[in-house]
C-alpha cells in the first residue's frame, strides 16, 4: 500500500520533469502544449496520491476536489492554447513556427 | 562529399545548453524525489475537518462538499475560467468543423444514435449521485461533453441547425446560476456563498445540474474550436443589411 502510493507519487514527479524538459527544449508550439499537458498530468497524479497519505483508510477530499476541477480546466486551457497556436501559425512567419523543419532542410 | 560531412556532424552535435537544462532538471527531480520519499507516510490532511463539518454542508459526499461548499469560491472561479476559455476560442476563430467530416460509416451512425441518449442518462445520474457518492457536476459534464464530441464526429444532420442563441444561454447557465446563488446567499444569510442550512441541499444540486450542462456544452464547443455560424450580432452590418447572409 505504502510503496504503491510512493510509486504513484514518483511517477507523477517523473512525468512533471519530462514535461518541463520538453517545454524548455522543444520549440514547436504543439510540442509545448503537449508538454504542459504532461506536466499537469504529473501534478494531478501526485496530488491524488498525496490524498491517500492520510492513513487509517481515510482519504483527504480536498486534493480530490482540486484535481477534479483541474482536469476540466486543463482540457479547456489546452483547447484555447491550440486555437492560439493555429492563429500564430496562420498569421506569423512560417519559419518561426516550423523551425525544426527549417533546421532539417538546411542541414541536409 | 566533403561539405556534407561536417554539416551532418554539426547537426548531430549536442547543444551544451540542452545538456545544462537536462542536468539542472535532473537535479531538481532528484531533490523533489528525495522530498517525496522522506515525507511522512501518515500525513494528517483536512479529512477530519471535512468530516466534522460535513453535516452543515447539505450533501453527504465529502468531495462535493469541499467542491461546492467549503471551497465554493474556488469552484466558482473555475467555472468562470471554463466560460472564459470558450469566449476566447469563439473570439479567435469560426467553426470549420461541422459538415466537413466526409462519409460516416452507418455502423457509427447507428451506434451513436443508440449511445448518446444513454450517455445523457449517465450524465444526469452522475450529477444526481454527486450529493451522496462519487460524482457531480464535473464528472457529469465530462460525460455530456463526450456525448457531444461523439455526435459531432458522427456529423448528425441536425447538428448544424442547432440555433446559436440557446447554445450561448446553455454555456452561460452554469456561471450565471452559480453566481446568482452566491449573491443570493450574500443577501439572505449575509455571506458570499454561505448557504442557508435548510436550503443547502437543494441549492447545491441546482448549481451542480446547471454547471454540468454548461461544462458539457463547453467541452463540446471547445472541440468544435470556433464560434458557430449564424445569429451573430456583429455579422449583420458587414453583410450589407438585407437578411441573414450565410445560411
Amino acid at each position: 500500500m505504502m510503496s504503491t502510493n510512493l510509486l504513484y507519487s514518483l511517477t507523477g514527479l517523473v512525468l512533471f520533469a519530462l514535461g518541463l524538459y520538453a517545454l524548455i527544449v522543444c520549440s514547436h508550439l504543439l510540442r509545448k502544449i503537449l508538454a504542459s499537458n504532461i506536466m499537469s498530468s504529473g501534478v494531478f497524479l501526485m496530488l491524488v496520491s498525496t490524498a491517500y497519505r492520510a492513513g487509517n483508510g481515510k482519504i483527504d477530499p480536498v486534493p480530490h476536489a482540486m484535481v477534479l476541477t483541474g482536469i476540466v480546466v486543463s482540457v479547456s486551457a489546452t483547447a484555447l492554447a491550440l486555437v492560439l497556436a493555429c492563429r500564430v501559425q496562420e498569421t506569423s512567419n512560417v519559419t518561426l513556427v516550423r523551425e525544426e523543419y527549417q533546421h532539417d532542410t538546411s542541414g541536409a | 562529399m566533403l561539405t556534407t560531412a561536417p554539416a551532418k556532424y554539426r547537426r548531430k552535435r549536442i547543444d551544451p545548453l540542452v545538456v545544462l537544462v537536462f542536468f539542472l532538471l535532473a537535479g531538481v527531480t532528484a531533490m523533489l524525489g528525495r522530498t517525496i520519499c522522506i515525507m511522512p507516510q501518515q500525513m494528517p490532511g483536512l479529512e477530519n475537518e471535512v468530516a466534522r463539518h460535513l453535516h452543515n454542508s447539505g450533501v453527504a459526499s465529502p468531495v462535493t462538499a469541499v467542491l461546492l461548499n467549503f471551497r465554493g469560491y474556488d469552484t466558482l472561479l473555475e467555472v468562470m475560467v471554463l466560460f472564459l476559455a470558450v469566449l476566447g476560442v469563439w473570439s479567435l476563430t469560426r467553426a470549420t468543423f461541422v459538415g466537413y467530416m466526409g462519409d460516416v460509416s452507418p455502423v457509427q451512425l447507428a451506434m451513436v444514435r443508440l449511445l448518446a441518449p444513454f450517455m445523457f442518462l449517465v450524465a444526469a445520474y452522475l450529477v444526481w449521485q454527486g450529493s451522496h457518492l462519487a460524482g457531480g457536476a464535473f464528472q457529469g459534464g465530462a460525460v455530456l461533453g463526450g456525448a457531444g464530441v461523439l455526435m459531432l464526429i458522427t456529423d448528425l444532420p441536425w447538428l448544424p441547425m442547432v440555433p446559436a442563441r440557446p447554445l450561448r444561454c446553455g454555456l452561460a447557465l452554469g456561471p450565471v446560476v452559480f453566481l446568482s446563488v452566491a449573491l443570493g446567499c450574500l443577501i439572505w444569510s449575509g455571506g458570499f456563498l454561505v448557504y442557508p442550512l435548510q436550503a443547502a441541499a437543494f441549492l447545491l444540486v441546482l448549481i451542480e445540474a446547471a454547471c454540468a450542462l454548461s461544462i458539457g456544452l463547453t467541452l463540446a464547443a471547445l472541440f468544435v474550436g470556433g464560434r458557430p455560424y449564424g445569429e451573430l450580432m456583429e455579422e449583420q452590418p458587414y453583410e450589407g443589411g438585407s437578411g441573414q447572409g450565410d445560411e
